[in-house]
């Protein structure tokens, strides 16, 4: 029969029939059910195989605290393991599959590891697989790993979107039980701006799942009419299916909003599920509590679940677990189950471990009995009991409800280090200290009752808020006080289980107390205790008070571990939100993008930027001939690059000069007006940081570059001295790297191709090298004119604002023609610079000094600068240091790779005895072969040596001699020509 | 966390970027006989405080101002917050 076990009553829709598969066999539930009551409901209690034991378990809970009901939901690139059968929610086909098997879930291989398990204790990884160690990679990981793996994944890319939001209120309410739903009302009539956030899809909290009343109306009535008035209120945004998951700093909250996980499939546009960044003024958390079970032999067979979850699945879902039942209970909570469920039919027998517990006229109450055991393989269908005469007693039953008290949620309040206390009365951790901003209501403060958590509810919005009003009238409701007595596990138990998920018994939470794993945090660690996905929030509890009794403490003197965010687990994809692929960071193009694109060029990331790293032609079949080329030409006659991506900073300012003077270590003072020089940047510490040029557009101009990787710390750095360090002096910056459109034109004929283009004379005399101008170009466009060269060739860097870019790029190459300009990308740049002994990140690489850079002389001494004391400091400046060289292959066929290190050429090969390292290396186009740059030490008096250059690593081992690192044009006449 | 602006009012940290301790604002006089040690401890030696501490923060997405965010480093309040130059001009700064 279809939903045999589906009884009266509930808040689903039995109108709305939906078709469901569970391992491939097909069911019916209705609209308003999870999985889990789906099932429940057509009598499939077996959902999953534990984690280590593959022991056959059903839900344990009816809501996110889950340990047990762990599934895969759909199928294909969908297909999302790990998911909670009790918080997922029905739709129409529905594919849902039980993981962590192997063969069939009613017949798992695996459950061998049950009869194992003395072997698998505590500890048993550390113990076990010691020897040999190289087993452990090859053999024990990947059997471990497949025996005690969770679900599996679709290893496609995921189909749907996921979304990053932030949202601002006055009042942000966590959880949309009875006091959540009064703190928002309360503070939504008032006019603040609320939002209410709750991680179930139906918002109420316990009231959905009891039978009691409020005021005269049916607790389900009361919260639809509550949430009626709330959506009504255009300053309340109500989140249903949020759950938040962490309490930040300064009221900011993580919240995970699940929009379409309801859906087979998102709707058009929608995302999959939405990351909220939540700026709260004030927060009421009304997060509720959790019921705990009580550990006795065998407690986690499927059909035992907390006796709330038993009454949520027969109030809310309309569901009798089965129709013979029982109750296992320390408190008189336990008893409202037991009420609840003989009121819908089912038969039911109460045992309760107090001597004094209370009576009933309509069901058996064993007081002072105990659950010494249970039977049944694949679901629960006897339980031993011990009555309080000690005879033994066995009940047929299919649903065993456990109640041993209720946790307050008080996970957010311990975000930020805060520690719950103990409640006696209640036998339960309460909030402790709180956040700043931060009250707590109802069950998630300790009170259990439902006026309470009105009143409480209220009363929190009100003090949230400082609101002066009266305290609003709360409905009579039920206000039943707490009854407990403490009880966590039978005597005598040994496999009985506190964490079901992580399969950490009673055995061995006292092995671990027998070797000395004692604090809770090592107790945590050694048995694994809590730190599944669900983070034991139906087991620490239990866990804790048995290491109190164990250690002869009490169990606030134990102590709890540490909460820490997510509070339910978090998918990857909400946390990168839509920063995937192409998209993880932005992409900034320059402004030759798109007439590279037209040439074919070849691009690269470089930072944020996509530069065009050659031009292939047709013909070329490997880089390194469009790159030979691309040199060639531009020695050869012109070539063109986009340099718009090296970082540009304006200065301006009466003290410009003076500022330059500090952040370079060279001076800037007397540059004259129409000048560029170039500058070294050093650190505080000595060490060089970047470098670039300077270029006096006026008196109190001046254009500063740096290199594309430090554009943004360098600029930091600047803003730094100038604000920090020189507070009054009277200076401005600006970065202008994507103001200004850059190109450099190098070789013998570049001037030619600008004198088409510039309207000003560019001649040698009128514009000699390391000239600076701003200029017009094409008939009128402002642009500005630098005279220097990266390449040691004749060259100009030439710069007009961003929008003409892409013009002037198609101006400079249709002028060019007539001298067979090339475009160049960042390889050629490369070869070039290297060929001509230019540094670049590859030598100012953190750890180089001006002097190793054999610029020393640079630091001028005749003024301060950043780093200039520290840089004359003994340490950086002893005999024999490294200092920059060229190096060539002795065998012109052979290669120089950076990175090799230097050795001499007769003697050890050895890290004592390294002698430098080669730190930029290409092949040489113009010389025929390969070459290097590196550091060497003493090496400006080692010219000419034979030396090895060794990577053994990668079998590198090269006869090398050592040269000026200026490989080409070393008198500098070809640049002032 | 949010740092409180002077000038925009209440930010988002991640519109920040850390530089650490501000005493980095003092540094020592380069011309002094003892510059080498002095330097020496400005560049090195930083406490590392649980509790109390002045920081450098720089608007780097937002105004370019360096701040000085007072913050206690165990429990992230931030009791002051000022514009780094005024802190360099009121510890003895110029030019």
């Amino acid at each position: 029969m279809s939903q045999r076990n589906r009884i009266d009553g509930g808040q689903i829709d039995r109108a709305q029939v939906l078709k469901f598969t569970f391992d491939g066999k097909s069911f019916e539930g209705h609209a308003g059910d999870t999985l889990a009551s789906a099932l429940l409901a057509n009598g499939v209690r077996l959902m999953g195989r534990s984690f280590k034991y593959h022991r056959p378990r059903g839900p344990l809970t009816a809501g996110s605290e889950e340990p047990n009901a762990l599934v895969e939901l759909r199928s294909g690139a969908r297909q999302e393991p790990n998911t909670r059968a009790t918080t997922a929610e029905l739709f129409e086909g529905l594919e849902a599959q039980s993981q962590n098997r192997l063969g069939y879930l009613k017949f798992d291989l695996l459950a061998i590891n049950d009869r194992l398990s003395n072997f698998l204790t505590a500890g048993f990884y550390y113990k076990t697989f010691m020897w040999p160690a190289a087993f452990w990679e090859k053999l024990y990981e990947p059997i471990i790993r497949r025996a005690a793996g969770l679900g599996s994944l679709s290893q496609q890319d995921d189909p749907d979107v996921y979304d990053k939001g932030f949202l601002h209120c006055d009042l942000l309410v966590i959880g949309a039980g009875p006091a959540g739903l009064m703190a928002a009302l309360t503070a939504g009539r008032a006019g603040a701006d609320v939002i209410l956030a709750d991680d179930d899809f139906r918002m109420g909290g316990r009231l959905n799942s009891e039978m009691l009343n409020i005021g005269e109306a049916s607790g389900a009535d009361w919260v639809a009419a509550t949430l009626a008035e709330l959506a009504s209120l255009p300053n309340v945004r109500l989140l249903p299916r949020t759950t938040v998951i962490g309490a930040f700093d300064h009221g900011i909250y993580g919240a995970v909003e699940r929009v379409s996980d309801h859906l087979a499939v998102p709707k058009d546009g929608k995302p999959r599920q939405i990351l909220w960044r939540i700026y709260a003024k004030k927060t009421v958390l009304a997060a509720g509590a959790i019921e705990r079970p009580i550990a006795f032999e065998n407690n986690d067979r499927p059909g035992i679940m907390t006796a709330s979850a038993l009454r949520s699945y027969a109030n809310r879902f309309g569901v009798a677990v089965n129709k013979r039942a029982a109750v296992f209970t320390n408190n008189d909570d336990g008893h409202r189950t037991a009420r609840d469920l003989y009121a819908k039919g089912v038969k039911i027998t109460v045992i309760d471990t107090r001597p004094d517990a209370p009576k009933s006229l309509d069901y058996e109450v064993l007081a002072g009995a105990q659950v010494v055991d249970t039977k049944g393989r694949l679901g629960l269908t006897f339980v031993d009991v011990r009555l309080a005469d000690d005879t033994n007693r066995t009940l047929e039953c299919g649903a065993l409800g456990v109640s041993g008290g209720w946790n307050p949620n008080v996970h957010l309040t311990c975000h930020q280090r805060g520690r719950p206390t103990w409640n006696e009365a209640l036998s339960a951790f309460v909030p402790g200290d709180l956040p700043a901003d931060m009250t707590v209501a109802g069950a998630a403060m300790g009170n259990l009752s439902t006026h309470g958590a009105l009143v409480g509810g209220a009363k929190a919005a009100q003090d949230a808020l400082d609101l002066k009003t009266r305290l609003p009238k709360t409905p009579k409701a039920e206000d039943a006080p707490v009854n407990i007595t403490p009880f966590w596990y039978v005597q005598g138990c040994k496999r009985a289980w506190l964490d079901q998920q992580n399969d950490v018994t009673v055995k061995d939470v006292k092995l671990s107390h027998q070797e000395g794993f004692r604090s809770v945090e090592h107790l945590k660690r050694y048995t694994t205790l809590g730190m599944a996905t669900d983070q034991g929030k139906t087991a620490n509890m239990g866990g804790l008070a048995m290491m109190a009794e164990l250690a002869g403490k009490t169990i606030p003197e134990v102590g709890t571990t540490i909460f820490r965010p997510p509070y339910t687990p978090v998918a990857i994809g909400a946390f990168g939100g839509r920063h995937r692929g192409q998209e993880f960071h932005p992409k900034r193009l320059t402004p030759s993008h798109k007439w590279a694109e037209e040439q074919g060029a070849v691009f690269v990331e470089t930072g944020n930027w996509l530069r065009a790293q050659w031009f292939p032609q047709p013909g070329e079949t490997t880089w390194r001939e469009s790159v030979d080329r691309e040199v060639l030409a531009t020695r050869g006659s012109v070539g063109v690059c986009d340099v718009t991506t090296l970082g540009k900073v304006d200065v301006q300012g009466s003290d410009a000069a003076m500022f330059l003077n500090k952040v370079y270590c060279n001076g800037f003072a007397k540059l004259p007006v129409g000048k560029t020089r170039y500058g070294l940047m050093l650190r505080e510490d000595g060490i060089a940081m970047d470098d670039g040029t300077a270029a006096r557009l006026a008196e109190d101009h001046f254009v500063v570059t740096t290199t594309t990787a430090n554009a943004l710390p360098v600029y930091r750095h600047m803003e730094f001295v100038r604000q920090c360090l020189m507070p009054d002096a009277d200076v401005q910056l600006i970065s202008t790297t994507e103001a200004w459109a850059q190109f450099a034109v190098a070789g013998p004929n570049s001037r030619n191709v600008l004198k088409k283009i510039v309207d000003q004379d560019i001649s040698n005399d009128a514009f000699p090298f390391m000239a600076c101008a701003n200029i017009t170009v094409c008939g009128g466009l402002r642009a500005r004119l630098f005279r220097i060269s990266f390449s040691g060739e004749l060259a100009y860097e030439i710069a007009v604002p961003m929008t003409y870019g892409d013009a002037l790029i198609r101006r400079i190459m249709k002028e060019g023609a007539e001298f067979d300009i090339v475009p160049y990308g960042t390889e050629a740049l490369g070869v070039m610079r290297i060929e001509k002994g230019h540094a670049t990140a590859n030598e100012l690489n953190g750890t180089t000094t001006a002097q190793n850079l054999s610029m020393g002389r640079m630091v001028s001494t005749k003024k301060d600068s950043i780093g200039a004391v520290l840089s004359r400091r003994e340490g950086l400046n002893m005999d024999g240091d490294l200092r920059q060289v060229g190096i060539k292959p002795v065998d012109p066929n052979d290669k120089v790779p950076a990175g090799a290190h230097l050795m001499n050429a007769d003697g050890p090969v050895d890290a004592a005895h390294d002698q430098g390292y080669a730190t930029s290396a290409c092949y040489s186009p113009i010389l025929g072969h390969h070459i290097a740059l590196g550091f060497l030490k003493d090496g400006s008096n080692r010219m000419g040596e034979q030396m090895r250059l060794v990577s053994p690593l990668t079998g590198v081992d090269v006869q090398v001699e050592i040269c000026s690192a200026h490989f080409v044009d070393p008198e500098g006449e070809r640049l002032r020509a | 966390m949010i740092i409180n602006h002077p000038l925009l009012g209440p930010r988002d940290s991640s519109e920040f970027t850390y530089m650490g301790d501000a005493r980095l604002i003092d540094r020592p006089d380069p011309d002094a006989s003892d510059a080498a040690q002095a330097f020496f401890d400005y560049g090195y030696l930083r406490d590392n405080p649980a509790g109390w501490h002045e920081e450098l923060w720089f608007h780097e997405a937002g105004d370019r101002s360096w701040l000085v965010v007072t913050r206690n480093t165990v429990t992230h309040e931030i009791s002051k917050v000022e514009l780094a130059r005024d802190v360099a001009r009121a510890r003895g700064r110029s030019t």
